[in-house]
């Protein structure tokens, strides 16, 4: 029992992460009705910026709570500029095209970033520096709770109210809103399409960034390939949860973590990918609103 | 039209048949091993490629999963040269006294018939939760299904798991290297023949049709998912017979050929080539095979180079590859001429 619980406090950690993606996801099929592919690549160049940053302002030889911060400022903020100018380039000029259109350029975006990474970058996983030093912070019998795991899951949830008050309470949040309600009618009540959806990009991208310094914490094995099965099982916890819906992320976020890392405690590692598209095909057969979202009719 | 082509429709199958006999002695003359095998590699990627644009280009249905169908086809051919390759052959030879080409031909025969029966009715149950999703969810669960194929095959101890399986060292191979040229691109020139013919049929009407408008073949009494299912399965049992071509070609079979990339690859080579031309495909493919061949120098920025000209095609001209109405009529006239092509390869 003690070994389920531990399980369950590792998969929540890990759920926080995949709550940070997917919340990108919800987001941006919210306003574009795009999968951006891309997403699980803006993730590795959070990790990646995260990394570098790390070694060239000397980020890790002073470990603590300032050094994170940095880290992750920095990384959110050169993602959000990241993710926007990916919307500029590829997506912008298909908001008219074929559904298929964007479709095809998001792949060839993520596919992008995985091999200029690895010309770039280099191949080989690089050992990301410590920002913070692991320690057993709380205990509850045989269960441990490391630092770490209270740092991934306190800085997802202090983002996720932080993106919820955006979203619910500022003006360009409720634009946001309505360009996912009608993006035409938004338009003609005078709301810059253009300006909304490339800061829901930016908005996405920067938690997807957070999501990558957070992961490089507890695991700290940086390649350029690093983004795409979390990209992938990020937007299956975005369909699980109701996609368009942010509560929706967050808990089919943290629902994919348990689920993973229960599988791979008690199963067997190897089917832990699986498990994932398992998940994906019996929600979309079984309920494709997802468990919090709303089916939308299909007009004819 | 059939009428007055039935005589010689005949001898194009004859002609086209010595054709591919002159062109497999000509390359088995060069005595280059790494050329048959460049070759072969292109004519298994011809086969995914078209069996794709079937899918993907005619019936408008985005696969991301058809390196699994791929590695069904590529596993089930492995797994009976390997357990029942020698039974089957003593069988065809000491029992039935086939002579020693008719018994092999015969033993890769049925493996391209297993393969790709294997690789159909994955297809079917792939498809028909799969293809009530539409566009983007389509994808995306048709990629989940290809990686669960994927690692399924993976946790087979009987096929080797993640050591792979070793095709040459236990069956006398039906060998690819030289004279297996004829049998392979046969078989390529049988796929492509099938979807043409398919695609140009009554039938193949209603896939354009479910391509442009869904609703509208709803409307008109045929049921869209069956249509769907239709092409995906075929798509899929071809998909099947390239991975046969594939795990006898190469002697060793592993679930890192049939990874996500290469689904990648194959919409690459269909949205390069055009969707919905089939000889844009078997362009796109032949030369996306080749060309890191030529050049192995360049051959890291290979993936970069595809990944923008996926970005650069759909951003210059995304509605010449899609059908609208007009372009639709162009691409047709194109197919009808790239048909009366496909027949003058035949002399």
């Amino acid at each position: 029992m003690e070994a389920f619980f531990q399980q369950l406090v590792n998969g929540i950690a890990w759920g926080g992460i995949y709550a940070l993606i997917a919340l990108g996801y919800t987001m941006v099929y919210g306003v574009l009705k795009l999968i951006n592919f891309a997403h699980g690549e803006v993730y590795m160049m959070g990790a990646m910026s995260g990394y570098y940053s790390a070694r060239w302002l000397g980020l890790s030889e002073r470990p603590g709570a300032a050094s994170l911060l940095a880290a992750l400022g920095i990384a959110m903020a050169f993602c959000a500029a990241l993710g926007a100018a990916i919307e500029r380039v590829a997506y912008r000029p298909l908001r008219r095209a074929p559904r298929l259109a964007p479709l095809i350029t998001a792949i060839g975006v993520s596919l992008f970033f995985q091999n200029a990474g690895q010309l770039v970058f280099g191949a080989d996983p690089k050992v990301a520096p410590q920002l913070l030093e692991t320690r057993e912070v709380l205990r509850f019998g045989e269960v441990g709770v490391t630092n770490l795991q209270l740092v991934i899951l306190g800085v997802a949830s202090a983002l996720c109210v932080a993106l919820t008050f955006v979203v619910q309470r500022t003006r360009v949040g409720r634009a946001m809103r309505a360009v996912a309600f009608d993006r035409e009618t938004a338009a003609l009540m005078g709301v810059p399409i253009d300006r909304v959806i490339a800061f829901t990009f930016a908005l996405g991208s920067a938690l997807a960034a957070a999501a990558g310094i957070l992961v490089s914490l507890s695991n700290p094995k940086v390649d350029p390939l690093m983004g795409l099965m979390p990209g992938l099982k990020a937007f299956v916890a975005a369909v699980l949860g109701g996609i368009g819906s942010l509560p929706g992320a967050m808990l089919g976020g943290v629902l994919m973590g348990i689920a993973e890392t229960l599988v791979a405690g008690y199963l067997s590692s190897t089917y832990r990918d699986a498990i994932a598209f398992v998940i994906l095909i019996v929600i979309l057969v079984l309920r494709p609103a997802g468990l919090l979202g709303h089916a939308a009719k299909e007009k004819v | 039209m059939p009428a007055e082509r039935r005589l010689p429709r005949g001898l194009h199958a004859v002609a086209l048949l010595l054709a591919l006999f002159a062109f497999d002695r000509a390359v088995a003359l060069l005595h280059n091993p790494y050329f048959s095998q460049v070759l072969v590699l292109v004519a298994v990627n011809v086969i995914l490629a078209v069996s794709l644009n079937l899918i993907l280009g005619f019936t408008g249905q985005f696969s991301l999963g058809h390196a699994g169908f791929f590695g069904i086809g590529m596993y089930v051919a492995a797994a009976i040269s390997v357990h029942a390759g020698g039974p089957i052959l003593a069988f065809l030879h000491e029992v039935l006294h086939l002579p020693l080409p008719a018994g092999r031909t015969l033993f890769f025969l049925l493996l391209l018939g297993a393969g790709g029966a294997a690789a159909a009715a994955t297809g079917v149950v792939v498809g028909l939760p799969s293809l009530r999703l539409q566009g983007d969810y389509l994808a995306i669960a048709t990629l989940g299904f290809g990686e669960i194929i994927r690692i399924v095959i993976l946790n087979i101890e009987a096929v080797g798991g993640a050591r792979g399986l070793s095709v040459v060292s236990s069956i006398p191979a039906y060998d690819v290297r030289y004279e297996g040229l004829f049998a392979v691109y046969t078989v390529a020139v049988a796929s492509i023949l099938l979807v043409a013919r398919l695609v140009y049929s009554t039938r193949g009407r209603a896939y354009l049709a479910v391509r442009d408008d869904e609703i509208a073949v709803e409307s008109l009494g045929t049921s869209p998912t069956r249509v769907k299912t239709e092409a995906f399965v075929v798509g899929a049992a071809l998909a099947g017979v390239a991975g046969v071509l594939f795990s006898q070609s190469q002697g060793y079979v592993h679930t890192n050929s049939f990874t996500f990339l290469r689904s990648v690859e194959a919409v690459a080579f269909v949205v390069l080539g055009g969707m919905g031309s089939i000889t844009g495909s078997i362009l796109a493919a032949s030369a996306l095979t080749v060309a890191p061949e030529l050049l192995r120098s360049v051959a890291d920025y290979r993936m970069v180079a595809y990944s923008l000209v996926m970005i650069g095609m759909m951003l210059l001209r995304p509605e010449g590859l899609f059908g609208t109405r007009e372009l639709t009529l162009g691409g047709l006239r194109r197919l009808l001429g790239r048909r009366t092509r496909v027949a003058g390869t035949t002399p």
